[in-house]
């Protein structure tokens, strides 16, 4: 067990708590730097795609994990972020104009959902959003002008500086990058007054209100900046398709997106890309499982929906913590062996709204 | 003899009993006159007080009495259907309830509203929020600015560790503490945001007898150290005795009586609403 000795208020700001982080999450950089040498074009082009789906669950956790505000939608945002970078390329802006316009086009979405979401908690709130991206997705399936409908738009290669990042492994480099930027973004902000504020808007309202946090600032600020991340996520995930019709944006990518922040650990940025890589990983798992099941379950249709569905279930059930709770488990157990006590990770129960209920 | 006109005889000797915040010393905190109404029902109804600076005002009475609903009247979170609430001499009657912090109130709650999920430190730190000045953009760089201020909200932070003896717990989280430390932490983060008028919603509810004695100390250490000035809400009598200079007892929303300890302590209105008899 490691016992960090602080001598420093910086001690405890500085993103690296210890050595050993250094060299784990050294090792873990270096790993995905050469993996493009190491892994065949179609492994690279899947990790790419989890970088993608970590992005958009990064922009979710702030709003979900961070500050407790549900979204059912999120979805559309990334569909905002997807269409608005492919329609500004095929106008002939450069990517790297392109992109973050996605972004900011998927931000302002975000403000404009704030609006009403202020007002609005919990199963209302995830109601409000759901029926947002369903708004989002007849606008794209009608507005033919821009979205083409049905018939969807082909994505070009992003460009970077006249060069495309046509091969897999540079695309795969380029998400990656992303990713990192994005990673360190949201860490920057949980470790300063705004993500503070966030995490009091989450736990109590009324407290956070009285502390001085301007309640409607701050989700509108969440709501923008988790849908604006996700908008560049959705422009990564229309170059990582290669091309956008409506129906890839549908529900299911919303609860795709919820279930990633749900099974890897509300509340940790580590939650957004664990879950990132459940999601983008069961599809393969279930693809090496169906040679190796009875043809009669390998067959059936919807068996992916439906173990999404069963696992959604079984973390909601029997680690409410997540991917990222389990984690920490295993860890502590390793950590105070042989003391560890199951109770630890218990909530205790505080005797505090028994008697006087108001 | 009806309630209400028990209520009229017993106010008037006390209220003329009652000795007056020194002449000298302005009112940091006044409320005149303030009034709400849930539907039909008036929780508080022309309740009249001010606090000196560098006073300790306790408010008491009965269940339902409408003494938190004048703290969330204070803290804006409910709207008052009449009266005027002063802040060193700045109508706060409707002025937006997160800017209460900035001005200068900070309170605890009665049932405890700590940010379950995060440590000690991360709820101390965000009892700072009303005195920094975020910035998304730097804070997202995390910027040696955004670093410097950190810095400084921690120290201030570790000031109050201090002085409420936390150290202990500094990285614990809320989920996981007792009872009796709870209280602190919120008493704690209440006192990061450097009030100069602190609302302490029953300080000593759910505490044993030596808790008890420590809050009291704390109170008037707050009082002559930091130089804060405290309106608390409490039933403990021992303890309001022990640190108030004044006392307001309210009964179905109206003052009963406004006075030293001792004096609203015998005043037989007051002794009625506790006990229910008739006034001797």
């Amino acid at each position: 067990m490691r016992i960090l000795f602080k001598t420093s208020y910086l001690d405890d700001i500085r993103l690296f708590q210890h050595s050993g982080q250094v060299f784990w999450y050294g090792l873990l950089t270096v790993g995905l730097l050469l993996a493009p040498f190491v892994l065949g074009d179609f492994y690279v082009g899947e990790l790419s795609y989890v970088f993608v789906l970590a992005i958009a669950g990064v922009g979710l956790m702030l709003l979900i994990g961070y500050t407790g505000l549900v979204s059912l939608g999120h979805g559309a945002f990334m569909a905002i972020g997807a269409y608005t970078n492919t329609y500004l390329i095929t106008k002939g802006v450069p990517f790297l104009i392109a992109f973050p316009a996605a972004g900011l086009a998927a931000l302002l979405a975000g403000v404009l959902i704030a609006v009403p979401a202020n007002r609005m908690t919990g199963i209302y709130l995830a109601i409000a959003t759901l029926a947002f991206s369903q708004i989002v997705e007849q606008l794209v399936i009608r507005w033919e002008s821009v979205t083409r409908g049905f018939q969807g738009m082909p994505v070009p290669a992003p460009e970077l500086f006249g060069h495309a990042l046509a091969r897999p492994w540079e695309f795969y480099y380029f998400c990656l990058a992303v990713l990192i930027l994005v990673v360190l973004a949201a860490i920057n902000l949980t470790r300063s007054p705004t993500g503070r504020a966030m995490v009091a808007i989450r736990d109590s309202e009324i407290s956070a209100q009285s502390l001085g946090v301007n309640l409607v600032q701050y989700k509108t600020i969440a709501f923008a900046l988790s849908a604006g991340i996700t908008g560049l996520g959705g422009a990564l995930l229309g170059h990582k398709m290669r091309f956008i019709s409506p129906d890839a944006f549908n529900i299911l990518l919303s609860i795709q997106l919820l279930l990633m922040v749900v099974v890897g650990g509300l509340g940790s940025i580590h939650g957004a890309i664990l879950g990132a890589i459940f999601v983008g990983g069961l599809p393969q798992a279930i693809a090496l499982m169906r040679d190796y099941l009875p043809p009669t379950i390998a067959r059936t249709p919807g068996l992916e929906p439906g173990l999404f569905g069963v696992v959604m279930v079984s973390v909601v059930l029997f680690e409410p913590l997540g991917i990222y709770g389990r984690w920490l488990k295993i860890k502590a157990f390793f950590d105070y062996f042989p003391i560890y006590r199951r109770a630890t990770f218990k909530r205790q129960r505080s005797y505090l709204k028994t008697e006087r209920v108001r | 003899m009806t309630l209400t006109e028990t209520r009229t005889d017993a106010v008037a000797p006390s209220a003329s009993a009652a000795p007056r915040r020194q002449a000298d010393a302005p009112a940091l905190f006044e409320a005149d006159d303030i009034s709400i109404a849930f539907g039909g029902i008036k929780a508080v109804d022309g309740v009249t007080f001010d606090v000196a600076a560098g006073e300790i005002f306790a408010i008491v009475g009965p269940n339902g009495a409408g003494k938190s609903t004048i703290f969330n009247l204070i803290s804006r979170i409910y709207e008052p259907t009449g009266g005027r609430l002063t802040f060193q001499g700045q109508d706060i009657t409707n002025v937006p309830p997160h800017t209460i912090a900035r001005r200068g109130i900070a309170r605890t709650f009665q049932n405890i509203e700590l940010f379950e999920h995060a440590t000690v430190l991360d709820n101390l730190l965000i009892g700072r929020h009303c005195r920094a000045k975020p910035n998304i953009f730097a804070e997202m760089l995390f910027t040696p600015g955004v670093r410097r201020r950190e810095l400084e909200h921690r120290e201030a932070v570790e000031e109050v560790i201090d002085f409420l003896d936390l150290a202990n717990y500094r990285d614990q989280r809320i989920s996981g503490l007792p009872y009796g430390v709870r209280k602190v932490v919120e008493l704690a983060r209440a006192l990061c945001a450097r009030p100069k008028l602190l609302l302490l919603d029953e300080p000593a509810s759910g505490l044993n007898t030596e808790e008890t004695e420590e809050v009291a100390f704390w109170i008037d250490d707050i009082k002559n150290d930091l130089g804060i000035t405290v309106i608390m809400i409490e039933h403990d009598m021992s303890l309001v005795s022990a640190v108030s200079n004044r006392v307001l007892a309210l009964n179905n929303g109206r003052t009963l009586a406004l006075g030293t300890p001792s004096e609203v302590q015998s005043n037989p209105a007051v002794i009625e609403a506790y006990l229910g008899g008739e006034a001797p």
